[in-house]
């Protein structure tokens, strides 16, 4: 697969190159999600361009491993994967949310039917990716080869939905099924723990009966051996614990809920792009 | 008399006419059509027995997931199922499924294009002692509204098992509306159905001064009526809305053209059911006085099926009032 990059450096580029593109598309789109998809950057870069079996050149293929997105509107940071991995031409990641655009404001696969599920609303992902995850082991008799993974964010564990599915998961034993969540500790109306504390979210699904690990979300290296032991897994589902600085790579924004649900205004996206590009300068170089 | 075409029960209009619930229609008609599509799967919440969905599960206990109480992840689980080419029947109390897990069905069902068929077993006032809330008199108008969404209310026992049979050759995202109780057996196996044509179940002779239209459970309601008038001097027509939506627009328009009145028959409430969707149409294509038969704007409680039934202003009487109403609206 023409896509696959094993090396950490390069990893880190492209994953620089995602954030660039998010601030980008956010700010000619004028609205939108900031903080969630910059701190997701490096989660999508080591599944899209090592960890998943998927192929740019020929997106249904049966046999690839599926990615569902639960917390739908960090949509920018899935786009501009997509796009950089070859998906679409990156050029249309600057009609993000205008109309007819197949980058609706939430993913809506009536629109880009590269994608798994249309999604926005907030914690229905999981129990879509049990359905999958299920739907494959009665076809095959077994867990299979496929991985089914689901991406979520912390705030999204409001939603009792959530909960459901994760007995549902135990209960199934779905060995094939690796749920990600964006632990960066914030929502719209603020801090998770202050809006709503979810406390010690692995010991939470350890005690569902879930394999757990717990990771620095922002360090490639991590993510992949992380997703490999979860892989190594056959009778139970696993998640993996990805604590991200929501707005990494801008320090005008990382860590600040205020970015959770707005675009960066022409000078606030200056400010963004020029230190990306300083960072992206300095991975490069320390790469030669 | 009833319509020969239709080859239905003769009994229908006497005492010891057979009755069945609706929902085992449902579960016999699920069993076979397991076993002619192997994509068909089944998940219910903790209520396999009563939803009759047990039939299929004994066949094929592979394709059958146990969801406990938890309806809003059935739906979402079983639009997964879909997006992996599986065929998802899913059921519960209506009340529950498609009432509690409304927004999952809207978004990772309809909105997403995942054909699954909702099961909503326990609908309307007959579900009786159980009381109010478990009474689904909302879930014709909650999923009507739903873009891609086919809804489907048969009138007995083996138009269900008809309806269960065709929704499954279809693959389409559809709710299907069931009743708990027996219900007289209208229908034949010889009858004909096809989804989304309406059937005039009853004529009289010459020329008909009313139409009831009616669905579900209360069909029988209406042809009961229909004969009690006849001897009256009223000549009503009756037609059978198995399939709410899409609704039979062009059969709707010729009998109010006919008739140029028209009284809705429904076990749910008058906003949003089945009268409003004829009254959608109508009032577009063939304005019409309309009297509407259900539940007015009011919540269920608990007592015998009949007494519901009566209280709530479904039963003979009402019928009877309405008709009046309507023939002196008409004139």
């Amino acid at each position: 697969m023409q896509h696959k990059i094993d090396n950490i450096r390069e990893l880190q580029i492209q994953a620089n190159d995602i954030r660039e593109n998010i601030i980008s598309m956010l700010l000619t789109a004028g609205s939108g999600h900031t903080a969630g998809p910059l701190g997701m950057a490096d989660v999508f870069t080591a599944l899209y361009f090592n960890l998943l079996r998927h192929d740019p050149a020929n997106p249904y293929w049966e046999d690839r491993d599926r990615v569902v997105l639960s917390n739908g509107h960090i949509c920018p940071v899935l786009y501009a994967t997509l796009a950089q991995v070859g998906y679409f031409p990156v050029a249309e990641l600057q009609t993000l949310r205008t109309f007819g655009s197949r980058l609706q404001g939430h993913p809506h696969r009536e629109f880009l039917d590269i994608v798994e599920n249309s999604s926005g609303p907030l914690g229905s992902g999981l129990s879509q990716a049990i359905g999958m995850a299920i739907a494959s082991r009665i076809d095959t008799g077994k867990s299979g080869s496929r991985f089914f993974y689901c991406l979520l964010g912390d705030g999204e564990l409001d939603e009792g939905q959530n909960w459901e599915a994760v007995l549902l998961a135990n209960k199934e034993r779905l060995g094939n099924l690796i749920a990600i969540v964006d632990r960066n500790n914030i929502q719209i109306d603020g801090y998770t723990e202050d809006v709503m504390p979810m406390l010690d979210v692995a010991k939470k699904f350890e005690s569902f009966g879930w394999h757990t690990q717990e990771i620095d979300g922002n360090n490639i290296s991590e993510i992949i051996d992380a997703v490999h032991r979860a892989q190594g897994v056959f009778s139970q589902p696993s998640v993996i614990i990805a604590r991200t600085i929501p707005g990494k790579g801008v320090r005008e924004f990382e860590r600040k809920f205020e970015w959770h649900g707005k675009a960066p205004n022409p000078t606030e996206a200056k400010i963004a792009l020029d230190e990306l590009r300083t960072l992206g300068g300095k991975i490069k170089s320390e790469h030669k | 008399m009833l319509n020969p075409n239709l080859k239905l029960n003769t009994k229908i209009f006497a005492d010891d006419c057979e009755q069945l619930p609706i929902r085992t229609g449902f579960g016999e008609g699920l069993a076979i059509a397991g076993e002619q599509y192997k994509h068909i799967v089944a998940l219910c919440a903790d209520l396999t027995e009563s939803t009759q969905m047990h039939l299929f599960k004994q066949k094929f206990p592979e394709r059958f997931i146990e969801m406990g109480i938890a309806e809003q992840n059935m739906a979402s689980v079983a639009s997964g199922m879909a997006a992996m080419g599986k065929y998802p029947f899913f059921s519960s109390y209506a009340m529950f499924s498609p009432g509690r897990n409304w927004e999952q069905i809207r978004t990772t069902i309809a909105y997403n294009n995942r054909p699954c068929v909702i099961v909503g077993s326990h609908a309307g006032v007959s579900v009786g002692p159980d009381g109010g809330t478990h009474q689904a008199i909302e879930d014709i108008a909650i999923t009507r509204v739903i873009p891609r969404m086919t809804v489907i209310s048969p009138c007995d026992a083996i138009q269900a098992k008809k309806a269960t049979l065709a929704l499954a050759a279809d693959n389409k995202i559809a709710y299907l509306r069931l009743a708990r109780e027996k219900t007289p057996i209208i229908t034949t196996d010889e009858t004909p159905f096809e989804l989304g044509k309406g059937q005039i179940m009853y004529r009289p002779d010459g020329l008909a001064h009313v139409a009831f239209v009616a669905t579900g459970a209360l069909v029988v309601q209406a042809l009961r009526a229909a004969k009690f008038l006849e001897k009256k001097g009223i000549k009503v027509l009756v037609v059978n809305i198995h399939t709410i939506k899409p609704i039979d627009a062009e059969l709707l328009v010729q009998v109010a053209r006919e008739t140029k009145a028209i009284v809705t028959i429904e076990e749910h409430q008058v906003i949003g059911g089945l009268g409003g969707a004829v009254a959608e149409v109508l009032a577009q294509k063939c304005p019409t006085p309309i009297e509407f038969i259900g539940v007015q704007d009011l919540f269920g409680q608990s007592g015998t099926p009949n007494e519901l039934i009566e209280h709530y202003g479904m039963g003979l009487d009402a019928i009877m009032t309405a008709t009046h109403k309507v023939l002196e609206r008409k004139n």
